[in-house]
């Protein structure tokens, strides 16, 4: 589902984010990124989804390199991803319904179809109530589980996280870590980054371990 | 079809909602795009006016042949025939000197004044209507005329109206002139109403790219705010000038009074009004457009 195969991306400035990073993830596959702040984590998640290009070497999701990708084609990429932003990226200038409402928006649902859709997805995530108060009222917990709902409304194939339990406590981490555990069941392809050792421990989830832009 | 018609409805009811939320300065850039368009519009009026009236004066352009006064019936009788068989006149009218002074007794109203005169002042008159031409070959026959024996004046009666003719085209290049800049003006008043808006959607429009947003997608709403201020704008135009002709009419028909005259000015017609309103809906796209093209490719990620 999605395969680097020798990757290196170095930012302008002269600084390697990724060594030659090559790895296979099977479509419905878990699977953990680890490694400590500054090892390339964040990178090599915006190169699947485009927001960076690779210096050299391939990135492929769904047999597409998605290095080689036209800015038209972009768009249709990233609807096939479901993507957690460290930084949530909510927009708190409208309702806990319409941040979740505006991915499919952008795919051109209709109004009763989208509707439905919105309430499954924050009913999953446990904000259902909330859907009418503005996401600056929310808790970071709850603030993380809304940026789940709009990742998931679409339904993708695959989810990125980027460090989704970064700032909550233990209790939040496992609700987190459960939600992502259900929609692995249901045979979504799964990507999360974190450093959180508490969430890892528990797991029998495969791991890849980047240190200093290199895969261990 | 009917899908795609509902999403293009659905932004543009979005764009009005934005629009309506800034009561005042939606309503500012409305007054000030309305202004700058009524200012050609109604000069464009006021020509259109103008050549109408010059239309009507010049359409039958008319030569008045004055003889000298001891002119002899036979010498009228040549001339007249003279003037007949002239390749470039299409008809002759003789008006003779007792004719005219009887006519001039009954459409001035002087009549006591000129029974009192010793002598006819008045000479005998040929009235040309030549064949349609321009200006020049209007004059020129005017002077060929002005040669021919027992002829003391040859007049043209439509000179002035063709002095006004140029006169409006020089009104019609400054008009054109005027209408460019205020287009450019308007174009620059969108442009700098999206661009300030792009500024306050920029976390709207970077989440929209990064969950899969076209282009399209993101400039739409842009586009038809734009256009529907220019719509605005275009209508508030027609009004200031609509307005404004009615004021001016109340006072005209008092002067036309003063000159028993009945004329009025007359408001933009559909076509031209259509044509306002299409124009202004265009530029308002068209800086939205520049705009967008200038902004949006600024926001990451690409």
């Amino acid at each position: 589902m999605i395969t680097f195969n020798q990757v290196h991306k170095r930012y302008p400035g002269g600084y390697e984010a990724l060594k030659g990073v090559s790895f296979d993830i099977a479509e419905g596959e878990m699977v953990f990124l680890t490694g400590h702040s500054g090892a390339g984590k964040s990178t090599l998640l915006k190169l699947i989804a485009a927001i960076e290009r690779p210096n050299s070497g391939s990135v492929l999701v769904n047999n597409q390199n998605v290095g080689a990708l036209k800015g038209g084609a972009l768009p249709y990429l990233r609807r096939n991803l479901g993507i957690i932003f460290q930084d949530h990226k909510l927009l708190f200038d409208r309702s806990v319904f319409d941040n979740v409402l505006l991915p499919l928006q952008i795919c051109g649902f209709d109004h009763r179809e989208s509707a439905k859709r919105v309430r499954a997805a924050l009913d999953k995530v446990g904000l259902l109530k909330r859907e009418k108060a503005n996401p600056i009222a929310l808790s970071g917990g709850e603030q993380q589980r809304l940026c789940i709902a709009r990742a998931i409304v679409n339904r993708p194939a695959i989810l990125l996280a980027d460090e989704p339990t970064g700032n909550l406590d233990a209790d939040y981490a496992r609700e987190i870590m459960a939600i992502f555990s259900s929609f692995h069941q249901v045979g979504a392809t799964l990507l999360i980054s974190t450093h959180d050792e508490s969430v890892l421990q528990d797991s029998g989830v495969r791991r890849l371990i980047l240190k200093e832009g290199v895969l261990q | 079809m009917t899908r795609a018609f509902a999403l293009h409805l659905g932004v543009l009811r979005a764009v009005l909602r934005r629009m309506f939320a800034s009561k005042l300065a939606g309503f500012l850039n409305i007054l000030v795009i309305g202004i700058a368009l009524s200012l050609p519009a109604g000069m464009y009026m006021l020509l259109q006016n103008a050549q109408g009236l010059v239309a009507q004066l010049s359409d039958a352009p008319q030569i008045s042949l004055f003889l000298e006064m001891n002119a002899k019936a036979e010498d009228v009788d040549r001339l007249h025939q003279q003037l007949a068989q002239h390749p470039a006149v299409a008809g002759v009218g003789f008006v003779a000197r007792a004719q005219a002074l009887e006519q001039l007794k009954q459409s001035t109203g002087l009549s006591d004044l000129i029974s009192g005169l010793e002598q006819n002042p008045l000479p005998d008159a040929f009235v040309v209507h030549p064949k349609p031409g321009d200006a020049q070959s209007l004059d020129r026959l005017r002077g060929e005329l002005a040669k021919l024996p027992g002829v003391k004046e040859a007049q043209l009666d439509s000179a002035w109206a063709y002095k006004l003719e140029a006169l409006l085209k020089f009104g019609r290049m400054g008009v054109l002139i005027l209408a460019s800049l205020l287009s450019l003006a308007l174009i620059a008043v969108t442009f700098n109403t999206i661009r300030l808006q792009i500024l306050t959607q920029h976390d709207e429009i970077e989440v929209a790219k990064l969950i899969g947003a076209t282009d399209g997608f993101i400039r739409r709403p842009f586009l038809y705010f734009g256009a529907t201020q220019g719509l605005l704008g275009g209508i508030m135009a027609w009004f200031i000038v609509t307005v404004s002709l009615l004021l001016l009419n109340g006072q005209l028909g008092a002067l036309a009074q003063l000159y028993a005259s009945q004329f009025m000015l007359h408001p933009l017609s559909f076509g031209d009004s259509l044509s306002l309103l299409l124009f202004s809906v265009y530029l308002g796209w068209l800086g939205a457009w520049l705009s967008v093209a200038r902004h949006l490719s600024q926001i990451g990620p690409r």
